[in-house]
């Protein structure tokens, strides 16, 4: 017969979760649920909820499932039956103990990678099931510390990383000098209205990847690109309201970032090689605030690459010779189809492309995203040991001689680079800038 | 005994109908027009074209990357989706039935035919019993009621055929027989089995999602 859903497994305490839950009552979850369930939940959750025939066709999708040994808590759908399957069958009258676990399995043990809903027949979007969950713990403030302190720091800066203003135009500045000992008619373009594109970055970028702002800054001015950087709030396009179920705060996020590409009446915003800013600019933020599509086009740092270096605006002097593998981000990839664009940049820079498998589409994501490394310490032996299958992907493609894995965007960076360590596979990680600014022809 | 067959017969089969159209209407209609108020993102982003490309990579046998990984699983549900459908439907002791009562006919199989593809619903039911009974992920997602579903589809399988071959108490098993197949039809718009009619809908939405918005394909 069938196991239950609530089998002991142990589980991680966090401070976020732990004191949230604290003053928690039967009574109160059930009244934010009910609430929930009658404002939010309607034909999609009612439907996936009640077409999802426990078939198990989506558990082989999951690469937490498929790394814990089949442990079937782990495949999507058995998440869903531990989490959201049970609070609209209860209707809300759930204990404060299942909220806990509800919270830690939606928020760290789901990427919302979305592979599954290439593995179900139905199409069930399990993603947004555990963010309907995700949503749910945050009404009651039960989420995780560290992505909530990150989320504070949202709501209070409009950045990601509690970077000051004048923290953000000094870290410009600095990036452009040090950019000039290299090219000195090299400018980073603060506040140009009219520029053709607005340059956008996640809040990490300026706090301590300041590096990624110089190659950029080289790329555009050889390039030679009419762009600038907004110097107010609304340049940092990353966003863990989007995954802390915080919708009003991801939707003033937004509307920020819009607004500041709109005073300065830019063409488009070009964002750097981050996931799930993506996700949140082009997916949901966007939605969040009634726009079918994003106001203003949004372009990743992948097509923007490819249009450079298709036109010939960006010339190779020596393709980069260790063999290179591709990891396909999911939110890029799933989510915006830029594989065969990233190919095309990888191959235009590369000697050596060395394929994963699985690849594209099909990619297994890097257990960071979906706001899993920012849920932090707590979390990370979990989150590193869930994605072996990653692990064993990357070795394989260094059997076939891959030595650099390439990685465009910031979380599945954090994520692959923690796996590379912890499964000793001597491997350099790279954003695709880190190689177009080694091999590309720059001015004398 | 009559009584009860003609009560079976008769009135049964009429509200069986009447819950099995009028249960999808008023299913789909309700479901429409709840996400008509609550999920306006389905009609924005619902696109013919999309949803009708991941329909239909799905519904022909090793159209998408699962199904190719599982072939076993994909051969068994395939036949038993079309056998489970066109058995009853062109079954000749339907047509006769149908015909008899109101002068309309259409195509049927042979007795033989239809015999085969009864023993291989029945078989799959077994196939599904035993994943859902050893398989480790799927027997955790089991509940009470997925073993009831299967057993609804399987029984009137399982008494058509007995009936048919007219084996010991045969005569209970086509009262039997009936009466499960009324129940199975009445229960479809409201369990699992309504997957039936929502899957060209949640299939179609994610297909367009994947396939205007992503750019990916979802198969």
């Amino acid at each position: 017969m069938a196991e239950p859903a609530s089998i002991e497994k142990s589980r991680i305490i966090d401070q976020g979760i732990e004191k949230g839950a604290e003053g928690l009552t039967p009574e109160r979850i059930e009244k934010v649920i009910t609430g929930m369930l009658k404002s939010e939940g309607g034909a999609r959750l009612k439907t996936y909820v009640e077409t999802c025939v426990h078939c198990g066709l989506c558990s082989d999708a999951c690469h937490f499932y498929l790394s814990f040994d089949k442990d079937p808590r782990y495949s999507p759908a058995g998440k869903v039956k531990q989490t959201i399957a049970q609070v609209v069958q209860k209707k809300g009258r759930v204990s404060v103990d299942f909220i806990k676990q509800a919270a830690e399995i939606s928020y760290t043990e789901c990427n919302l990678c979305r592979r599954c809903a290439m593995y179900c027949p139905f199409g069930i979007d399990v993603a947004y099931m555990m963010l309907f969950m995700r949503r749910i713990c945050h009404l009651l403030g039960v989420t995780p510390q560290y992505i909530q302190d990150t989320a504070h720091s949202h709501s209070a800066t409009f950045n990601q990383m509690w970077i000051k203003e004048d923290e953000w135009i000094d870290t410009l500045q600095w990036q452009e000098e040090e950019a000039q000992d290299e090219i000195p008619t090299l400018r980073i373009p603060l506040e140009k209205e009219g520029a053709d594109i607005m340059y956008s970055v996640i809040g990490p970028e300026p706090k301590f990847r300041a590096q990624l702002i110089y190659q950029a800054a080289v790329i555009m001015n050889v390039a030679g690109i009419n762009w600038t950087m907004p110097a107010t709030p609304g340049w940092d396009n990353s966003d863990m309201c989007m995954y802390t179920g915080d919708t009003e705060m991801m939707a003033r996020l937004k509307r920020s970032h819009f607004e500041t590409a709109m005073r300065l009446k830019v063409k488009r915003i070009v964002m750097g090689e981050c996931g799930h800013a993506f996700r949140s600019v082009y997916d949901m933020g966007n939605r969040a605030l009634g726009w079918k599509m994003p106001p203003i086009p949004v372009v990743h740092a992948i097509e923007f690459y490819y249009e450079l270096l298709k036109a010939g605006k960006i010339k190779v002097t020596k393709k980069y010779e260790p063999p290179v593998t591709l990891h396909d981000p999911c939110n890029i990839v799933r989510g915006r189809g830029l594989h065969d664009m990233y190919r095309y940049v990888a191959h235009a820079l590369c000697e050596n492309v060395v394929e994963m498998y699985p690849n594209r589409e099909h990619n297994y994501c890097c257990s960071a995203g979906g706001g899993v490394i920012n849920c932090g310490p707590p979390f990370k032996n979990k989150r590193v040991d869930g994605n072996r299958v990653k692990a064993k992907q990357i070795f394989d493609a260094k059997t076939r001689g891959a030595k650099t894995v390439i990685a465009p965007c910031h979380n599945c960076h954090g994520g692959l680079e923690d796996i590379i360590l912890q499964n000793e596979l001597g491997m350099e990680l790279k954003f695709l800038a880190d190689i177009i600014y080694e091999v590309m022809e720059k001015p004398e | 005994m009559h009584d009860i067959y003609n009560f079976v017969s008769g009135p049964l089969v009429w509200i069986a109908f009447i819950l099995f159209i009028g249960g999808s209407l008023y299913q789909l209609i309700s479901r429409a027009m709840l996400a008509s108020k609550k999920d306006q993102a389905v009609y924005s982003y619902m696109s013919p074209f999309f949803a009708l490309r991941s329909i239909f990579h799905w519904i022909i046998p090793f159209g998408s990357v699962n199904s190719r990984s599982k072939p076993v699983f994909t051969i068994a549900t395939f036949i038993f989706h079309l056998c489970l459908i066109l058995a009853p439907v062109f079954l000749f002791a339907h047509v006769a039935l149908i015909n008899e009562t109101w002068g309309i006919s259409w195509w049927f199989i042979s007795d033989s035919g239809a015999d085969i593809m009864t023993v291989l619903v029945i078989l799959v039911c077994l196939f599904f019993l035993g994943r859902r009974l050893f398989l480790r992920d799927v027997k955790y997602l089991t509940s009470v009621s997925d073993y009831v579903i299967l057993g609804l589809v399987a029984a009137p399988f399982i008494t058509g055929f007995w009936a048919y071959h007219q084996l010991p108490g045969y005569p209970v098993m086509m009262i039997a027989h009936m009466l499960a197949g009324e129940i199975l039809l009445a229960a479809i718009p409201f369990t699992k089995l309504s997957h039936m009619l929502f899957f060209p809908f949640t299939r179609g939405y994610i297909g367009s999602e994947f396939g205007a918005v992503r750019h990916a394909r979802d198969w």
